[in-house]
């Protein structure tokens, strides 16, 4: 029953709008499905802001918050009302279009990535057949909308973070986008529910398993999370690109990063960790329930690295990007195409 | 309805909540401008010079080095859909293509590109 509970509603939501023609039925649909996933990004943003803070806490010997709400559930809550509410600074030397034309569009890449994540069977929004394409292709953006915030701030600190995550970004990227390909070369598809079918006796995670590496560390330097956060690196740039933001601007920041957290860990599960599937035959649990476990074990995973790793320096994350993971990423191809040639030949 | 529809909706959908967000803070915060609060941020000391200047190149180089390779992984990405039914030649004609690009890769180490100064 509760295997198809999202299908279901969106099949009877369909039936009901049956008189309709057929385009503003799908279209209304598609909207019901947009609000749907906004309102999971939102509430996962809060409860993740607040996750993070516990993890930090435990990991330090603190308690965390605790005050608002039942053992502090309601603290983030009260953090994003304070910002709604105070005063978005715009100081006299900024590019004042750029400076606030950055914030507005911080969000619009997360959010059109999110249209082809499959969050169960048959649960991606739109199951498009070059979704993993399209999804490297629209979340590479956001670099160029840090890029504006730090350029269009005109501070020194701003500028020196915006500066940052392009040049990071930029080089993870590379290894992150050739990790995929062997993952590609296995299923011969683009299409997300093609990806994790091809999963379903064996995760990718144990064939590619350079190929997890590389993507992880990439996606977590993509995150800008610990032990890569250079671009924010507190110690020596106050926050970054986006330390002339106040009240609601900030916040559109910060929601737009722990979004981008779950779409990395999204990706980490659909390409690696078999997306939906039940492991050792576990089918009561249903399918989208699943994909959330092994999603929110991967965002465990990011926080618990923050809180325990220090920040590597600016020449030691550009080597290690450069000379390590893209010559070790490209190996991986290599190694995968003679690989499946000598399975193939074997006819294992 | 096709895809890219759908994709444009979300696309729509998104720049209503970020400029929406935006412009309702814009409606209830207080502005209350003085001359001090509009200065920019450098750690409560007077801004030293412009911002806008020319900047270390290493950045570029790193931008040069991704537009490279980046243009490979279009053509790799094709090629990965199709690799199993594409054959051997193929194989072998791409792991020609991905070895000029190392070779590329190489020199730009052998020359310090890839060093942090």
């Amino acid at each position: 029953m509760f295997e198809n509970l999202f299908v279901g509603i969106a099949n009877g939501l369909r039936s009901l709008l049956g008189g309709l023609p057929l385009e503003i039925n799908e279209a209304i649909v598609m909207l019901v499905k947009l609000v749907a996933i906004l309102v999971f990004i939102l509430v996962n943003a809060l409860w993740l802001v607040y996750m993070e803070r516990k993890v930090a806490a435990f990991v330090q010997a603190r308690i965390g918050p605790n005050r608002v709400g039942p053992k502090g559930l309601l603290q983030t809550t009260a953090d994003i009302g304070k910002l709604i509410c105070k005063e978005i600074i715009i100081h006299k030397d900024t590019d004042k279009l750029v400076f606030m034309l950055a914030p507005m569009l911080v969000f619009v890449p997360t959010l059109m990535v999110f249209a082809v994540i499959p969050f169960g069977k048959n649960m991606a929004a739109i199951d498009m057949n070059i979704g993993l394409l399209y999804l490297l292709a629209i979340g590479s953006l956001s670099t160029l909308i840090f890029w504006m915030a730090g350029w269009a701030s005109n501070n020194k600190y701003s500028l020196l973070g915006g500066m940052r995550s392009v040049a990071q970004m930029v080089s993870y990227e590379l290894p992150m986008v050739l990790a995929i390909l062997g993952v590609i070369m296995i299923t011969g598809s683009l299409k997300m529910s093609d990806i994790i079918a091809a999963q379903e006796h064996t995760w990718f995670i144990f064939s590619q398993p350079i190929a997890f590496l590389i993507f992880f560390i990439a996606s977590v330097s993509e995150c800008n999370r610990a032990p890569f956060d250079l671009i924010e690196a507190e110690s020596e740039l106050v926050n970054g690109f986006n330390t002339e933001y106040s009240g609601m601007a900030f916040a559109m920041f910060y929601l737009a990063e722990y979004a981008n957290m779950l779409v990395s860990c999204a990706m980490v599960t659909i390409l690696f960790l078999g997306g939906w599937y039940a492991p050792f035959g576990l089918d009561f649990i249903p399918s989208w329930l699943w994909f959330f476990i092994k999603m929110y074990v991967m965002m465990f995973i990011i926080m618990q690295l923050r809180w325990t790793y220090p920040r590597i320096r600016v020449d030691q994350l550009m080597g290690f990007g450069w000379k390590v993971l893209v010559p070790l990423s490209l190996a991986n191809i290599f190694v995968t195409g003679i690989g499946m040639y000598i399975y193939r030949a074997i006819g294992w | 309805m096709s895809d890219w529809a759908g994709v444009f909706i979300f696309f729509v959908v998104a720049l209503i909540f970020g400029a929406g967000g935006i412009a309702t803070s814009f409606l209830i915060q207080p502005r209350r401008d003085t001359p001090l609060k509009l200065e920019p941020y450098e750690c409560g000391m007077p801004t030293q010079g412009s911002t806008w200047i020319q900047f270390k190149t290493g950045y570029f180089l790193y931008a040069l080095l991704f537009v490279i390779f980046d243009v490979e992984t279009i053509y790799l990405y094709a090629w990965a859909v199709k690799f199993q039914s594409l054959g051997l030649f193929a194989f072998i004609e791409m792991i020609i293509f991905v070895f000029i690009l190392i070779v590329g890769l190489w020199y730009a180490w052998k020359e310090g590109a890839l060093e942090w100064q």
